[in-house]
């Protein structure tokens, strides 16, 4: 009766992207290496990470936390993010019945090798509207310094 | 407007596809999407017709300078549409934001909910 709330009206660019992405799932990402931890795509939460002079910044997208209930830890150069989701749906019964469950519950860990100029000591996170920022400042040593040309005395 | 001119005209710039749960229940519909890095004032909840559409810009708060080095999020934006059915009252949906997850209510028109029918004896 619901079917039509689960079709796209007319969507060839998003069953475009559907079909590429089973294709990434099932073939891999067609022998170009990747990270040791990367996970397939539409693992929980997506990853995206950013460099600039004095931190790393790390960006989970993970909607619908606790923010009291997730996991950062730095341990040996590795920065892992963990966490459980707990399931959104009401129990399905007679009276209710699910069309798409497509949303992540459970349980969730994903792990990013940090670069070797990082400072474990100074990390941060915040998380807001469902973007979990972690910010790894570098090593002060490693960056990059401007050097003040003194005046020399002629000897 | 056709649904043609509709559907080419939204799909203007290219988007994610937000994960959604979908659960029907006699007094009408409740969908759940995840539209992480969305902030309330960047969503858009239009009906056209009997689409609903639902649209997501991501604010990026990036620091100057960033350069990207890996990236599973790849859009700026989320966008997902749904054809609604006639019985439904868009009138009446209750939509709320929370952390990056979109709770939408469609409540069904009274008349189109379920009535218990008496069979008399004759």
């Amino acid at each position: 009766m619901y079917e039509s709330l689960l079709t796209f009206p007319g969507g060839l660019f998003e069953e475009f992207d559907r079909l590429q992405r089973d294709m990434t799932r099932a073939f891999g990402t067609l022998g170009l290496p990747s990270s040791i931890r990367a996970v397939a795509q539409g693992a929980f939460p997506a990853i995206n990470i950013g460099s600039t002079p004095t931190a790393v910044e790390v960006y989970a997208f993970a909607p619908g936390l606790d923010p009291k209930k997730i996991d950062v830890t730095v341990d040996r150069g590795v920065l892992s993010i963990s966490g459980e989701r707990a399931t959104f749906l009401p129990e399905t019964d007679k009276q209710r019945s699910a069309y798409a469950t497509e949303r992540f519950t459970g349980e969730f860990r994903r792990a990013v090798s940090l670069p070797e100029d990082v400072d474990p000591k100074r990390v941060s996170a915040s998380y807001r509207d469902g973007l979990l920022r972690i910010s790894v400042a570098r090593q002060e040593a490693s960056q990059p310094k401007r050097i003040e040309i003194q005046e020399g005395e002629r000897p | 407007m056709t649904d043609k001119q509709v559907a080419t005209r939204t799909q203007s710039a290219p988007a994610m596809i937000p994960n959604v749960d979908v659960v029907e229940d006699d007094a009408g519909i409740t969908i759940s999407a995840d539209l992480p890095g969305v902030p309330k004032d960047k969503l858009l909840l239009r009906i056209e017709g009997e689409t609903l559409q639902i649209e997501g810009e991501l604010v990026s708060d990036a620091p100057e300078g960033m350069e990207a080095i890996y990236a599973e999020v790849r859009l700026p934006r989320y966008r997902r549409a749904f054809t609604l059915s006639r019985e439904l009252d868009t009138e009446k949906i209750n939509a709320s934001m929370k952390d990056g997850v979109l709770n939408l209510r469609i409540p069904k028109a009274e008349h189109a909910q379920p009535r218990r029918i008496e069979v008399k004896a004759t």
